[in-house]
């Protein structure tokens, strides 16, 4: 996962709020609530050239937090909000 | 097109995924964090 | 670390509307004895085409996902179609709710080739003989009509939403069927005592032993029904909460847009007790929604008041702030059909109901008597 390039894909709506962020798929209709800004921020960062590890990285994630954070872009990639850049195209 | 269920189901793995990894012996305490919910908009009174 | 629940979140306000409902007219073909808005003949005052584009524009720049459109019938209005273009054009979610009287089918057509766009087909029986009663004569033939033109049109999955009523209760299963049959979605939402609903509720809401059918009934089925989370006072029936967040969303994460621009905190209470303000107004929809006093009372935190001597409150959350409004019963204390009885003596000494300031009905309906 560390290693891997992700972007987000096109049809999600990324909306700040104060918690953290929503995301909306506008294909699939799924509506997900990221819990905690630093998670904004690593999905922002992931732009479809940078890898997980450099996006933790940028949003200064320590290491005690970085499975949770594994965790929660595993299921964002389970539910297609975020792809790889190729396939996201 | 479908509306998303409530995924209380992902919210489980993904607090199982956070549980298994903080048994890792990782020096740092790790800090286990709930940080993607999905919830489906219909469950949501005041919409039509 | 101490993490608030997404409920907690969600129960102190957003910065903007996830979704909002939006009634484009009060204009109808039908005079449904339920009807929340009350509709019938369209306000003169009502939003004109450039406003309601403004609206929109609004919306896209505050990034609300999408809006309900209903009304009375939108499909009456001349822009209906502009108008929804509009809003997938700037990336706005459009689902929009109707009688069906309008859905020929060439507009089926071009209702199948927009996207971003859902359908709900009303629909309170699965026969006239149940449904006409409440929504009209002929009202059974055009919904089915127009549910047909959808399909034939490969629209794709609609939504087919009912409302629970003492006389359908009994088809639920029915209803179920019936979207299977169209590949469509079903819907069930509760009967509020709102708009001319407050007049027919003694009669069309269920018992409390229909109530505890429904509640077993969306326990067995909720994963494939949508509910608007409009049952979730019934969650004090038992161990297992319904399927949703069963929380009151009003105010705090949707909101009503009415005809005229007024601003509510959901559709079942259009009245000024829970008025915010109006699209109308210096700062626009995003000035009520993030400074009026409406929605800064109900972000707050909410007491149980009365319902706190009852172990149940946690879980039924005191149920429907319109269904106490509008059957004349405080805030703070239990939902009129509280499963647990405490709505029962409340209304014996509750005065009497709010009514709207403002009626578009077009007729008294008659609720025919059944056999």
């Amino acid at each position: 996962m560390l290693d891997r390039v992700l972007t987000r894909h096109p049809q999600v709506a990324l909306r700040p709020e104060p918690f953290g962020a929503l995301a909306y798929h506008y294909d699939n209709r799924k509506l997900i609530f990221l819990r905690h800004p630093d998670l904004l921020t690593v999905v922002q960062s992931l732009d479809g050239r940078r890898t997980v590890a450099e996006a933790l990285d940028v949003a200064g994630v320590a290491s005690s937090r970085r499975p949770s954070f594994l965790a929660a872009l595993q299921s964002l990639l389970d539910s297609e909000m975020l792809g790889e850049p190729a396939l996201t195209r | 097109m479908e509306e998303p269920t409530a995924s209380t189901e992902s919210s489980e793995s993904i607090a199982a995924i956070a549980a298994i990894a903080a048994t890792s012996d990782d020096e740092d305490e790790l800090i286990e964090e709930l940080l993607v919910e999905e919830i489906s908009i219909d469950g949501m009174c005041g919409v039509y | 670390m101490n993490q608030p629940s997404l409920v907690d979140d969600l129960k102190s306000g957003l910065d903007a509307p996830i979704c909002l409902t939006w009634e484009l007219t009060y204009a109808c073909n039908l005079q449904c004895v339920h009807c929340l808005s009350s509709s019938g003949r369209r306000d003169p005052d009502e939003l004109t085409s450039a406003e309601a584009f403004g609206v929109l524009d609004e919306l896209a720049s505050m990034q609300v996902f999408y809006v309900n459109i209903g009304g009375g019938e939108p499909m009456i209005r001349k822009d209906f179609f502009d108008i929804v273009d509009h809003a997938v054009e700037r990336g706005i979610g459009v689902k929009f709710s109707t009688n069906g009287a309008y859905l020929t089918p060439e507009r089926a057509q071009r209702l199948a080739a927009t996207p971003y766009l859902d359908v709900q087909i009303s629909l309170d029986g699965l026969d006239a003989a149940t449904n006409d009663p409440v929504r009209g004569k002929g009202s059974y033939a055009i919904a089915r009509r127009a549910m047909d033109n959808l399909a034939d049109a490969g629209f794709g999955p609609f939504k087919i939403s009912i409302v629970v009523t003492r006389h359908n209760v009994g088809q639920l299963d029915g209803f179920k069927a019936l979207a299977d049959r169209y590949g469509a979605t079903l819907r069930v939402t509760r009967l509020r005592p709102s708009g001319r609903g407050a007049d027919s509720w003694h009669e069309l809401h269920p018992t409390s032993v229909q109530q505890r059918e429904i509640y077993r009934w969306l326990l067995e089925h909720g994963a494939d029904v949508l509910t608007g989370d409009s049952f979730f006072h019934l969650n004090a029936l038992g161990e297992q909460p319904l399927p949703g967040l069963n929380m009151c969303g009003a105010g705090r994460v949707v909101c009503l847009i009415d005809p005229i621009g007024d601003v509510y905190a959901c559709p079942f209470v259009i009245h000024d007790e829970f008025k915010a303000g109006s699209v109308r107004d210096a700062g626009g929809f995003s000035g009520v929604w993030r400074n009026s006093h409406t929605f800064r009372e109900l972000r707050r935190p909410q007491s149980a008041g009365a319902c706190a001597s009852c172990g149940q409150f946690d879980a039924c959350q005191g149920g429907c702030m319109a269904a106490k409004y509008f059957t004349g019963l405080p805030l703070d204390g239990p939902d009129p059909e509280c499963v647990n009885g405490h709505g029962e003596p409340a209304l014996k000494v509750a005065g009497p109901h709010p009514i709207m300031a403002v009626d578009h009905s077009r007729a008294v309906p008659i609720l025919l008597s059944r056999r």
